[in-house]
Formats: structure tokens, sequence, C-alpha cells
């Protein structure tokens, strides 16, 4: 019957769901902390230090003072829309960790449970149509506002997310030529114990890295709330936790991104130097799944610290420098990327040997 | 025209090559300059916690100084008043009754005795016309007050601890400045 529930289904995606979310809410959140914590380092000062030990309740103080903060609905904005902005960006924000393989399998209770929410077979549409979703949320937003340097905000971040996604499809269309699958899992079980696809697509890698700085609204690629020249970008008539959503937002991404990126290239929760197979038989499959997981987390964070070393390092683009870099450079490169990973794919099907 | 110095450099216009229009090494140098700050010494001092060590003439904000015994050094004699040039000390004088000879050391006695610290300029020209070593700048420093009244010190906020009752209050007040380093000779 199709209607039949499996209830140890159901309860195991939940639990899996409700980890996922507040996982990548606390990462988010303490993500703000690290990214002032190494603004700091980078800049030889010492950053967030005063609540509790090292200034780790820094995230809860930022949190309480954010709830406590007067909200302020401007008169002339449409309400409705204005709300909506950044719970959509909050929402597509979270959709993203639905996909991503956070590890292999648990065995738990004689059930194998996947550590990944959903495994569909076109897992990387998926995420990009979700990310493709965000652009709503800072577009509505920065609309519903009723603000000029809001709207402007706004549109720029719509046009260059909607230029530096044409470069990341192609780029990736490339990486999808050499798995020849869409589904994350699988791309993951294909880098397992093998060579990582950055080695099959180091340029591809590197435009999707661009890239996803651009998708992110970080620094080089911030111009969406450039505050010199938009005051605030498309959140200037935000106040209170719809700041912080639109913030909170932005961390999420990066985070998750991290998490894409990492699945892509990086061998997701591939531990390297290791045979995971082997691994798993030697000490079980959930010690092998907590490693693997620790593993993965590692890559992330290492990629999120990327994320803000750039960002301390590198000032803002021009806006048609950002243009000029995004059609006129990454996507002739994406597509001659897509060309010779075409032709070397087609070359080795046809027994050519190098 | 001549340059000053020859640190002058001439500003070359070349158009960028191949290599520094890829803008990726320069990327890559720029972050490398910024991951070696990591490791840098950390200039800050954590205010609070720990203090600037100061120089021997530090001049801080101003205690009423008592002698070994506790009782204040302080005549009311004016002269801190007089030699004060931002006019910031008032005081008014009293005369020492039979029995308060373990209050004060002299027969006169300053009954109130006023620095209004928003015009104090910290010169020390006060410590240097006491003839009772009575006024003595302290390193203590940064008032901070939420109302200007706030900033006139009276006899409460300016009296050093008493030196037999409270002896670490007293040295803490002290510190460990050296008074006329120069030697102005004042205080003989």
């Amino acid at each position: 019957m199709i209607l039949a529930i499996d209830w140890a289904v159901f309860i195991e995606k939940f639990i899996l769901i409700v980890s996922v979310v507040s996982g990548s809410l606390v990462i988010a959140m303490y993500s703000t902390y690290v990214e002032r914590k190494v603004a700091a380092v980078l800049q030889d000062r010492r950053g967030p230090s005063r609540a509790g030990p090292f200034g780790i309740l820094q995230p809860l103080a930022d949190g309480l003072k954010l709830f406590f903060k007067e909200e302020i609905i401007p008169n002339f904005s449409s309400k409705f829309l204005f709300i909506l902005g950044p719970c959509l960006a909050m929402l597509t924000a979270m959709m993203i960790g639905a996909v991503i393989p956070w590890g292999n399998k648990i065995h738990l209770f004689d059930r194998d449970i996947s550590l990944q929410i959903a495994d569909i077979n076109i897992g990387i549409l998926y995420v990009f149509g979700v990310v493709s979703m965000g652009v709503y949320g800072i577009m509505i937003g920065g609309w519903a506002s009723n603000n000029k340097f809001s709207l402007l905000g706004a549109l720029r971040a719509a046009s260059q997310i909607i230029s530096y996604e044409l470069a990341m499809g192609i780029a990736l269309i490339a990486l999808l030529m050499v798995t020849g699958t869409l589904s994350l899992k699988e791309m993951v079980g294909g880098q397992m114990d093998h060579w990582w696809n950055i080695f099959k697509q180091p340029l591809g890698f590197l435009i999707f890295l661009i890239c996803a700085f651009a998708e992110c609204n970080r620094t080089p690629f911030d111009l969406a709330e450039a505050e010199n020249e938009l005051v605030g970008g498309y959140h200037t008539e935000y106040s209170s936790m719809k700041l912080g959503f639109y913030l909170f937002a932005e961390y999420i991404n990066m985070f998750l991104s991290s998490a894409v990126m990492v699945s892509l290239y990086f061998g997701g929760y591939d531990i390297p130097f290791v045979n995971d197979v082997n691994l798993a038989e030697n000490i079980g499959t959930n010690w092998a799944a907590i490693l693997q997981g620790l593993v993965l987390f590692g890559k992330i964070v290492f990629f999120l610290f990327l994320f803000m070393w750039v960002r301390w390092t590198i000032p803002r683009f021009r806006y048609d420098q950002l243009m000029n870099l995004g059609w006129k450079i990454l996507i002739p490169l994406a597509l001659f990327n897509m060309l010779v990973t075409g032709a070397l794919i087609l070359l080795k099907q046809n027994n050519w040997h190098f | 025209m001549k340059a000053l110095t020859n640190k002058a450099e001439v500003v070359s216009r070349k158009p960028m090559t191949w290599w520094e229009r890829m803008y990726l090494p320069a990327i890559l140098k720029g972050m490398a300059i910024t991951f070696s700050h990591i490791f840098k010494k950390k200039p800050t001092i954590n205010y609070p916690e720990k203090t600037r060590p100061f120089s021997p003439v530090f001049r801080g904000l101003q205690i009423l100084n008592r002698d070994e015994e506790g009782r204040e050094k302080c005549t009311a004699c004016g002269l801190c008043a007089v030699a004060c040039p931002a006019e910031a000390i008032t005081m008014e004088a009293a005369e020492r009754q039979p029995g308060e000879e373990h209050l004060y050391k002299e027969e006169k006695y300053a009954a109130k005795y006023e620095i209004n610290m928003l015009r104090c300029i910290f010169c020390g020209f006060c410590e240097e016309a006491c003839p009772k070593d009575a006024v003595y700048l302290s390193e203590t420093f940064a008032p901070s007050n939420f109302q200007r009244k706030g900033f006139i010190y009276g006899k409460d906020d300016l009296l050093i601890p008493h030196p037999l009752e409270q002896p670490e209050a007293f040295a803490k007040a002290k510190g460990s400045r050296t008074k006329h380093p120069e030697g102005h000779g004042n205080e003989h």
C-alpha cells in the first residue's frame, strides 16, 4: 500500500531534520563569533573577549540584543512582503541542508540510517533551485522596504546572483560530465577512496568557488550591502530580529555552500588517505560514521575560514568590475572548461590513452 | 624638478601583464600576508585587567596624604590653590580642637578641600607647591561620572585610606610613583 507510513522512517527523518536544522543554526551562530575572532586575529586585534571565557557567549549576547531591539516596520512599506523577505531568506538558506550527505550511515536499533535527509536523484539541481530562490528573500525585502537604497541593494544582489549562477552552473556541468550523476550521495560515493573531484576539475572548482562567494554575498562580492554607497543595502530598513534573520541567513548560506563545495569537490565525508570501507569493517559502522562526520566538519570549517579569510583580505569590487568578471571572464572560462572536459571524456571513451 | 629626497618613485603607468591581470597570484599574496598576521604579537593591553606600565613621573588624580600614624598632613595653607593654573582647587580651613590630635597633624587643617577634576590639567604644580607633602598626584586616572558635579572631588574622594587601618588600600592609592624626581626642593 502506498499510503502506509513507515513510522520508523518518519521518526528517523524527523530527528535528522531537527538535528540538521538546529545544527546549522548553531554553526551559523558561532560563525558570527568566529568571523569576528578571525577578523580580529587577521588585523592584530583580540576580538570579542568579554562575554564568557574567550567571549564564547558573544553570539548569545548578540542574539539577545537583536531580540530586544525595537521592531520597526516602515509606514510606506508593504507589510506582508516586508515580513516575508527575511523569512524567505532564512527558509531557502535552511532548505539546502536537506540533500547534503552528512555521513554514510549509522546502524541503530537494527536499522541502517542514512545520514542524509533526502537522497533525491537530482540533488544538485535541487540545490541550484533553492539557491536561486534565495534571491527572492533579498529582492522582496529590498522592494518591500520602499526605500531607494534598499531597492538598489536588492537589484544589485539579484543581478549579481543571476549572473554568477550561470558561470556556476556551467562549471558544474563539467563536473557532472565527470561524475555522471546528479545525486550528491553518489557524487560523494564516487570520490570515496578515489581521487577527489578537485583533481579532476581544478579550474571548475575555482570558478565554482568564486561563484559561491558571489552567491553568498560575501566580500569581495558584497555589493548588495555596500554600506559606503547604499547605507545598509537591502536591509537598510530592517531592524530587530528581521535584520538578524538576514544576517543569519548569510551565515547559514556560507555554511551550507561550504558543505556543498566539500561534497562536490573535496570528497564529502571521505577521510583522506584512509580506506573508508576497511575502516568501517574494522571499527564498526557507527564509529566510522562519527569519524567521517568529524572529517566532513573539519573540511567545512576550513571553507568557512576561507570565506572569512578572503573577506578580511580583499576589498570590494566596483560594480562594473563585478559584471566584467562574471560575464566576460568566468562564463567563457567555464565554457572552455566544459569543452575541454567533454573532449577529454570523449577521447577517453574512444580508448585514446594518455 | 629636483627631488628633495631619494625616496621619490616614478609611478609606473605600464599596462598590466597577463600574469598580473590574472589577479589570482596577487590575491594569494595578499592572503598570505593576512594569514601571517595570525601569528603576530597583539599589541592590545586588556585594559581593566592589565594596565600599561607608567613612567615614574606619571601624573594622575590627586590624593591627600596622611602621615605614618594616619593623620592628615594638609594645613589648608592655600599654596596649592595659588599655584594651580587652572584654578581647580578650593579649600576652607579650620582649627584643630583639643582631642583631634590623632586626626590632624598640625593645628590647622582643611575642613573642605575640593578639586574640580574637569578643570584640573594634571600639571602637578599643586604637588610642587605643597610645603607639607600633603597633596600628591597618584597613578590613578580616568575619572568617570554621569554628572558634572560628580567630577568635583571632595575630601572623601581625595583622602588616602588610613595607613594603619587599611594598609593595602593605602599602598595601592599611594602607588609606586616617585615624587619630585628632579628634586624641586619644595618639600624641605
